[in-house]
């Protein structure tokens, strides 16, 4: 609450004030220049557990102040105190939208580190899995932000298709979500059979889903008029606030970290990078229905160039033994015991690894000393520096639309809060 | 300014090959007040003093040979065996020449750090997790709030000597009908179990020193 100022003279007719028993009419009127409002931390457009304290001059929001650390939860001190394949679930546990792609991240950085390199089969089917991880993003951020802004339909069908995603999470590593499946070294184990062949025959149906999802939003004029030109950011604006991904393509910056900096298999795939124009909340939800349509083509072309092999490094000293040879052989059961408790050493040494993640750059700094455990592990979240900017984006917009910009920039707190 | 003989000697980098390799070697001999410059693990990584951090960032963002027009990441490292136990460690990345510098300075817990969110704005919640996570003080920096953590929160939790169980943990108190603060009640005491003993197995077994001494003299006796 601020500038309240008392005024007494006022037209105000007499017939709309308290009447006074004296008779004699004192008037009152306090004006409210600007207000704070508390969104969230419960509201559920606040995608989790964002409390925004929104500065208001009426309906217009003057200024916008994120409070984050409200599912702080230790992440990178638990991983000081961790071994290395001990601290691989806790990135499915960040974006927990987007598991597969934050356990790449990891596991290329301690991959560096030990200079190992997965099989190529592993590859594929991180490349593979990526792409079913960014669509798996995808799907549940276009439909909640046209949940915001009043599209209730695409939710209910997006659920559908994260579904069959989810199930070939679930063949593949064992748990719907929180896979821990791609492992420095490779992938946790093998594609069961039958899978490649369901994957593809959903990849055949699916840009399907996409039209009918098109035919709902794209030229909805309800959702244009919410989104088109709304939270609008420049080039220099995304950036100089450090924006990655969607978002920062849809400001016109072509920058792809899967064109520019290739990781695992993504230099043998063709595939094009959506750029936007206007770097509005319109142009971020095009950019990632294009990168949807995109992530099935580059599935296709795993699918066509996997071929069986090897799925994780043979030394045993870094990747588990086979079930099978543990029960026969007494070195294979030593390896596994020791890797399950003390882990591995590795050398002593620095990188900053990062990934494409469908929110944007997902990147790990990890420092090791030598020991079985990571000295440090800062993650760089994607939505950090997305929500940092929101007071920029959303300043003179109505509060309405603080709702829509939260909604394109695809914000996950388990992610920001870490 | 500090004292010119406490800084090291400029190292040149050995293997200098590749666009990375021209850009260290250029830093490392052409720019003033950089300790080291060259490629760890591929990556370049730039080493400097705290009073040089801003004319080195300006001139890594402005100079068109660099372009960083962005910071990913600033993150702190503590070392508590050294000095200046903190490392502030600057993730640049240029989209027009798709290359990354890496960028570190050292510091304490006194000392601060020039905040350089005039160069990138993003750069001020990366500071103020630095400063929320390790106490690592940024000079002009109009917003240095904890941001992580809770309110009221006392301490720096990344640092390496904060317990990783913390001091206080919250419970809902029946009587006051509010979630209060107390001390860590551990019903188990914190267990930080070491596992490290060499793949190769054990030569020594506990109380078996004696034996092993023998059999190394008689070893090295022939």
């Amino acid at each position: 609450m601020s500038d309240v100022t008392l005024r007494s003279d006022t037209d105000i007719p007499d017939s709309m004030l308290p009447e006074d028993s004296d008779g004699e009419v004192k008037r009152h009127v306090v004006e409210i220049d600007s207000h704070a409002l508390n969104f969230g931390p419960q509201h559920p457009s606040a995608h989790g557990v964002l409390r925004l304290i929104l500065e208001m001059e009426g309906e217009v929001v003057a200024r916008a102040i994120p409070h984050v650390g409200l599912l702080h939860r230790g992440t990178e001190k638990l991983i000081e105190y961790k071994t290395y394949p001990k601290a691989l679930p806790y990135f499915d546990r960040l974006d927990y939208v987007s598991p597969m792609c934050e356990e790449q991240a990891f596991a290329l950085a301690v991959e560096k580190l030990l200079n190992i390199e997965a099989p190529e089969r592993a590859k594929w089917i991180r490349v593979m899995f990526a792409e079913i991880t960014r669509i798996l993003n995808h799907i549940l951020n276009l439909t909640s932000f046209g949940l915001d802004c009043g599209a209730l339909t695409p939710a209910l069908w997006g659920y559908e298709e994260r579904e069959k995603l989810i199930e070939f999470y679930e063949a593949a590593s064992g748990a719907r979500f929180h896979a821990n499946y791609v492992r420095p070294g490779g992938v946790a184990r093998d594609l069961p059979a039958g899978l490649e062949e369901r994957i593809a025959d959903w990849a055949r149906t699916f840009p399907k889903w996409i039209d009918d999802l098109e035919s709902l939003l794209t030229s909805n004029r309800i959702w244009k008029q919410r989104t088109v030109g709304i939270g609008v950011f420049t080039t220099e604006q995304a950036l100089a606030w450090g924006f990655s991904g969607p978002c920062l393509r849809a400001s016109g910056v072509p920058w792809d970290l899967r064109r520019s900096q290739p990781y695992d298999n993504y230099d043998k795939v063709e595939f094009n990078v959506p750029v936007g124009r206007q770097g509005d909340c319109y142009d971020r939800y095009l950019i990632r229905v294009a990168e949807m349509r995109e992530s099935v083509r580059i599935i296709n072309q795993c699918l066509e160039q996997i071929r069986p092999g090897p799925i994780k490094v043979r030394d045993h000293k870094i990747t588990p033994p086979p079930r099978r040879e543990m029960k026969r052989s007494m070195e294979a059961l030593i390896h596994h015991f020791k890797l399950f408790t003390e882990g591995y050493h590795v050398p002593p040494g620095a990188t900053y690894t990062v990934t494409e993640t469908p929110k944007g750059e997902f990147g790990v700094y990890l420092v090791a000393d030598g020991s079985n455990r990571p000295y440090r592990c800062k993650i760089r979240p994607t939505g950090f520096s997305h929500l940092q900017a929101i007071d920029e984006m959303s300043r003179r917009h109505m509060l309405a639309d603080a709702v829509a910009i939260i909604g394109s920039l695809d914000l996950v707190f388990g992610e920001i809060d870490r | 300014m500090a004292d010119p003989a406490s800084i090291p000697p400029v190292s040149v980098p050995r293997a200098v090959s590749g666009p990375l390799g021209a850009i260290a070697f250029r830093l490392s001999t052409a720019v003033p007040g950089i300790i080291s410059a060259g490629i760890e693990k591929g990556e370049l990584v730039v080493r400097t003093t705290r009073h040089r951090l801003l004319d080195l960032m300006t001139m890594l963002r402005d100079d068109p040979r660099y372009a960083c027009q962005q910071v990913m990441d600033i993150c702190g490292v503590d070392f508590p065996e050294r000095a200046e136990r903190f490392d502030v460690v600057y993730n640049l990345l240029s989209v027009t020449h798709n290359h990354r510098i890496r960028v570190i300075v050292t510091t304490d817990e006194t000392s601060p750090v020039p905040s350089v969110h005039q160069l990138w704005p993003a750069a001020t919640w990366w500071e103020r997790e630095c400063y929320d996570l390790f106490g690592v003080l940024f000079t002009d920096q109009p917003d240095l709030r904890r941001i992580l953590t809770d309110y009221g929160f006392e301490g720096h939790p990344l640092r390496k000597d904060f317990p990783l169980t913390g001091y206080v943990e919250l419970h809902y108190d029946e009587e006051r009908r509010q979630v209060v603060y107390g001390p860590v009640d551990l019903v188990q005491d914190f267990r930080n179990f070491d596992f490290e003993s060499p793949w190769e197995g054990i030569l020594t077994l506990p109380g078996d020193e004696k034996a092993h001494a023998d059999r190394q003299d008689m070893k090295r006796q022939g």
